[in-house]
């Protein structure tokens, strides 16, 4: 254990260089450059709401947020697994080349996506105000499933990542599965209407509906986590990354063979 | 002993030929299911066995596929051994296809970075050492520029720079290193005659008999990944050269 923590820390200026690469290439050659990290999912948002609020029967003053607050969450979870995925085939020249402990790949594509993901938060507080949303306490739990998120899509992204190297399928099949995702996890509809149908189920089951759930009371609403969705979400997140790093280790000596 | 710098102690590297390339889950399923992938077994490297004294130069002969390359690559720790085990004491530099880590869209200057992060330096090392990288590499101006505008000159150039900036322990090269154009070739050979001097342990890679000679004072001569010869660079390559000419 103690070997791995002072590996760990060998490598850290790598793992800095490689977010920093992620970051500035994104948004190279772009005139606004970072600044679209706030502004985009504002636009979005705006445009998901002018079309989702004249479909919505009843009225709800923070519609807006409700909706910003969801997109953001659920497109950091997809952009970070799906970049994750694709980490060790996009750097397949450096691996064949020199060596460097593997899952430096993946977690650092992780991290710069929750990086900018961070940076887009600001427009949450600025929506907020603009609603003048009233703050409480609570916002601090916020930070929790933020944690919870930042783990899940380590997790998954490493079981990807590692199915990736082996069956260039899972590319594909993780897109659909994604847009399944979105539309489970009540992103730009109240869940009401689901429920009463019958199919609560989805929501039961979808840890990232938990998360946001859980995301949602402390920022919007000001109420304490949903505890059940909180106890589902840390098991289901510590789980997938648990599951993840096994499933790596056990496979990483022979992505090699494979790219 | 405590001179060893290399150690390859029953080294083998198995590899699996699936008779039929499988990599979608579909046809996997279902011929896992039918039992139909068949693993044909290649050992590339079997049984590969010597040590290195620190100043010790080894020349890998060997003809194409006798493994070679996968040797090189074992004791880079690009592929990880099925049996046996490397040991290795100090840095190790492989300067096998330089600039291969280079990333296109990034600038030679971030590449400096970059690829010295892979390789374990520091930032303040890097930091120290960048204008004497610069300038050996005489890439000038162009050190602003995007990666994917420079020739495959360039690239190298740039690369041997980064690479033989440290003064490793072990330096791995692959065939000599014909890098840029004649005036540059004679600048990284007289960089790497430099760090023969001061003592570095070489392992060096080619299909030229008269390079090795020329280079090393050890050899081996590797035959469908077995040793089959090793010793002093004059009595090896006497039995290259019979091998050579049957």
């Amino acid at each position: 254990m103690k070997n791995h923590i002072t590996n760990f820390l060998k490598y850290d200026f790598l793992l800095s260089e490689l977010v920093k690469k992620d970051i500035k290439l994104k948004y190279r050659r772009s005139i606004l450059g970072l600044f679209w990290t706030l502004l985009e999912p504002l636009l979005t948002m705006l445009v998901l709401t002018v079309v989702f609020s004249k479909l919505r029967s009843k009225g709800d003053e923070y519609f807006p947020l409700y909706i910003l607050t969801g997109r953001l969450l659920y497109t950091f979870f997809a952009n970070s697994s799906k970049a994750a995925m694709k980490a060790i085939r996009t750097n397949s020249g450096m691996i064949k080349k020199v060596y460097i402990p593997k899952y430096i790949y993946p977690l650092s594509n992780v991290i710069s996506n929750f990086l900018i993901f961070l940076l887009s938060l600001p427009v949450v507080v600025l929506v907020a105000i603009v609603l003048k949303v009233p703050v409480t306490w609570h916002v601090i739990e916020g930070i929790i499933p933020l944690v919870l998120l930042f783990i899940m899509s380590l997790g998954v992204g490493m079981i990807l990542s590692a199915m990736a190297v082996f069956f260039r399928d899972i590319e594909y099949l993780w897109s659909v599965v994604l847009m399944l995702i979105m539309y489970c996890s009540a992103i730009f509809y109240e869940p009401e209407s689901v429920i009463k149908n019958g199919y609560a189920w989805v929501f039961t089951i979808n840890p990232l509906y938990a998360i946001i759930t859980n995301f949602r009371n402390s920022i919007i609403y000001g109420t304490s986590m949903d505890i059940n969705a909180l106890i589902y979400s840390t098991v289901f997140s510590f789980g997938s990354l648990i599951i993840g790093v096994w499933f790596f280790y056990k496979k990483q000596d022979k992505f090699i063979l494979n790219i | 002993m405590k001179d060893v710098v290399l150690k390859v102690d029953h080294v083998g590297m198995q590899f699996n030929l699936s008779a039929e390339k499988v990599d979608d889950l579909k046809e996997f399923i279902i011929k896992k299911l039918k039992r139909q992938i068949t693993y044909k077994e290649f050992w590339a490297l079997k049984d590969v066995s010597f040590e290195l004294k620190k100043g010790e130069r080894l020349g890998i002969l060997g003809f194409n596929g006798a493994g070679k390359s996968t040797l090189l690559k074992v004791i880079a720790g690009v592929l990880k051994a099925t049996e046996g085990s490397v040991t290795t004491k100090g840095k190790v530099v492989p300067l096998l296809e330089l600039g291969a880590g280079f990333d296109k869209q990034y600038t030679g200057k971030e590449n400096i970075f970059l690829y010295g992060a892979m390789l374990g330096y520091t930032k303040e090392f890097i930091t120290r050492k960048y204008e004497e990288i610069l300038e050996f590499s005489e890439l000038g101006d162009f050190i602003n520029v995007p990666v994917k505008n420079y020739s495959s000159g360039m690239k190298a150039r740039l690369g041997f720079s980064i690479a033989t900036i440290v003064e490793p322990e072990i330096l791995i090269l692959d065939e000599v290193l014909s890098v840029g154009d004649a005036k540059f070739r004679k600048k990284s050979e007289k960089r790497i005659k430099d760090m023969f001097d001061k003592g570095v342990t070489v392992l060096f890679v080619s299909h030229s008999l008269e390079q090795v000679k020329r280079l090393c004072d050890r050899a081996i001569i590797l035959e469908h990944g077995h040793i089959i010869a090793n010793g002093t660079v004059e009595e090896v390559s006497a039995i290259y050269e019979e091998k050579l000419n049957k």
